[in-house]
């Protein structure tokens, strides 16, 4: 086999990888669409039973003379759900959402300063004799 | 920035409001724990201003929105009374659900900005999690708001009821579903959005409406787990680990203390959730006794005799003593009982207050310690050992009924067993019954003395007697 052959049959070689590379990449660009946001659901639901379990397992050992702050506290981080009202006010999107989000974004707020605050000074309250 | 980077931000806070929550397994490590969760939060938050395609008008926008409910919530938190710790509870619940709706209604409007699809074509999957999120956040934010007015008085704590009440709920409830399996189908109409809000929020309100004052603890921990449930419904459709691990611990908080609450009672939650106990008043089954026996009356003299005299003294608060704000005036008397060599110890009912562990705050908030305050298990067995019982503003959780009268409305309670004392003093505004509407026995006991009087007025005398 000459170089030349070689050299022939390597251009042919990198050619269909071209091919195959751009088919490829038509497809995941398919399936990108019509994927689900992030991460599959069935991942981010192993997640939600597992963080269940968790949730069990930790608040059954909160001790009863603290379940007031529990509630106060618990209240306070559900408030994550800052994080989506934030990317509605903050993202390019129709001004309906940014209301939306802005609303959300100050309830929320309310929540978490308060949720902790008040939280703190309860617990601030137990003292031992 | 890169994503794997927020989303291990993210994980990061999930793991630390985890350790926000172990760290209220005991006082001492809890403070730790709270700030474990602030940390968790700023994390959360600083992720999200780091997201990809954030504007800077939007960044200052956010920054606004956050100084704005900031500081509305750092003054409230500063402000409030303890004894309205109940309704605060509820009334931030209710702010939740209003967030979960109105996140729900902007990832409709933008669905590009969430990265789950384009306007009119938002994936499937994403239209069932976004009416999930918005159903449960409106029944939160109407329901929450019905237990506020009621904690606060602005509403009667009676239950109201109406024939097909149960019915029509789960006409409603039915309805939601249909209209969420329409709102799929449709891809996403913004008609059939506002229809499922405007159902969900009316379920909110029916649904607590029944439900009377006293069952109040099932009620706020019950919305409780549905903030956090609404939570997960969000943060499934936006895809966020920390959103939807959040939101099931507080789910399964919730769901926890609804359970403890309705074990304390006695009763099933569908039971609770039915409601309407305690709206007869007094038509109830009487106890034995009732009417044709003598009470024994006393005086703040004599109760301050009787305790100075005692070597071990239980105090078992009820939800009286918060509202008369007695707490002080109680512990004030155990420091002079403490002083004269007398044992005081104080026993909490699972339930007593208007929420879970709310007796526990005010004692603390009076400065008792907390190693001396007790839960039922703890201390049930230590009656039949002390020498006086200072009851003050309880009333069912003592009641014999509960373990001998099968016809009694409260039968199965577990109570604090107060009768097994050699002295029961209680402190009553009257001979009302208690909000089961079942008269106490205990009260026409030879060994029981009543104290008539406002729960602090009472205790301030005794005090008084005691430094005679």
């Amino acid at each position: 086999m000459t170089p030349a052959d070689l050299a022939a049959q390597a251009a042919d070689l990198a050619h269909q990888a071209t091919t195959l590379a751009q088919n490829a990449a038509g497809v995941a660009a398919v399936a990108a669409q019509n994927a689900p946001p992030g991460a599959p659901f069935v991942y981010l639901f192993s997640i939600f039973v597992l963080a269940i379990f968790v949730g069990y397992y930790v608040v059954w050992n909160v001790t009863p003379a603290l379940h007031s702050p529990l509630m106060a506290v618990t209240n306070a981080i559900s408030s994550v759900i800052i994080v989506g009202a934030m990317l509605a006010t903050g993202l390019h999107g129709s001004t309906v959402a940014h209301v939306f989000g802005f609303i959300a974004v100050v309830l929320v707020s309310v929540n978490i300063f308060g949720g902790f605050a008040v939280t703190n000074r309860m617990l601030s309250m137990f003292k031992k004799k | 920035m890169n994503e794997s980077f927020t989303s291990f931000a993210y994980l990061v806070a999930a793991v630390l409001f985890i350790l926000a929550l172990r760290g209220l397994s005991h006082p001492t490590t809890s403070r730790r724990g709270n700030l474990l969760g602030i940390i968790g939060m700023v994390i959360a938050i600083f992720a999200s201003f780091a997201h990809g395609g954030m504007t800077w008008g939007g960044s200052l926008l956010i920054l606004l929105g956050i100084a704005i409910g900031g500081s509305i919530g750092l003054v409230v938190a500063q402000k409030i009374k303890m004894t309205a710790l109940p309704q605060l509870v509820a009334a931030f619940h209710s702010l939740v659900g209003l967030a979960a709706v109105c996140v729900a209604a902007s990832a409709l409007n933008a669905p590009e900005s969430f990265g789950i699809g384009l306007p009119h074509h938002i994936h499937t999957e994403s239209l069932i999690e976004m009416s999930l999120g918005l159903a449960i956040g409106a029944v939160t934010f109407t329901g929450s708001l019905i237990a506020f007015a009621k904690l606060q008085a602005l509403m009667k704590g009676t239950p109201i009821t109406f024939a097909g009440q149960h019915q029509l709920n789960a006409g409603i409830g039915i309805g939601i579903i249909v209209l969420i399996i329409a709102f799929v189908i449709s891809g996403g109409s913004f008609f059939l959005f506002g229809l499922i809000a405007l159902l969900a929020l009316a379920l909110g309100f029916l649904l607590i409406i029944p439900i009377g004052g006293a069952d109040m603890p099932v009620v706020v921990s019950m919305l409780n787990s549905y903030s956090g449930w609404a939570a997960c419904g969000i943060g499934f459709t936006i895809g966020n680990l920390a959103l939807i691990v959040t939101g099931a611990l507080v789910g399964s908080s919730g769901a926890i203390l609804s359970y403890i609450m309705c074990k304390g009672m006695n009763r099933s939650i569908i039971n609770v959730i039915a409601g309407g106990f305690g709206a007869s008043g007094d038509a109830v089954v009487a106890g034995p006794g009732a009417g044709d026996k003598a009470v024994k009356i006393g005086s703040a003299e004599d109760a301050g005799f009787i305790m100075k005299n005692a070597s071990k003294v239980i105090i078992v608060p009820g939800y009286g003593m918060a509202v008369s704000q007695a707490q002080h005036a109680l512990r004030e008397m155990a420091d002079i009982l403490k002083k004269d060599n007398v044992e005081v110890k104080y026993a909490i009912h699972p339930v007593a207050g208007r929420m879970p562990g709310h007796m526990n705050v005010l004692l603390a908030e009076a400065n008792v310690p907390y190693d001396e305050v007790f839960e039922l298990e703890q201390i049930n067995n230590e009656f039949a050992t002390a020498d006086v019982v200072y009851v003050i503003g309880a009333n069912d959780v003592t009641n014999p009924a509960a373990k001998t009268n099968p016809a009694s409305p409260i039968f199965g309670m577990p109570i604090l067993e107060v009768d097994k004392a050699k002295t029961v003093l209680f402190v009553k505004r009257g001979m009302a019954t208690g909000y089961a509407g079942v008269d106490n026995e205990l009260f026409f006991r030879d060994n029981t003395m009543m104290l008539f009087g406002d729960a602090k007025k009472m205790t301030e005398e005794i005090v008084k007697a005691l430094n005679h």
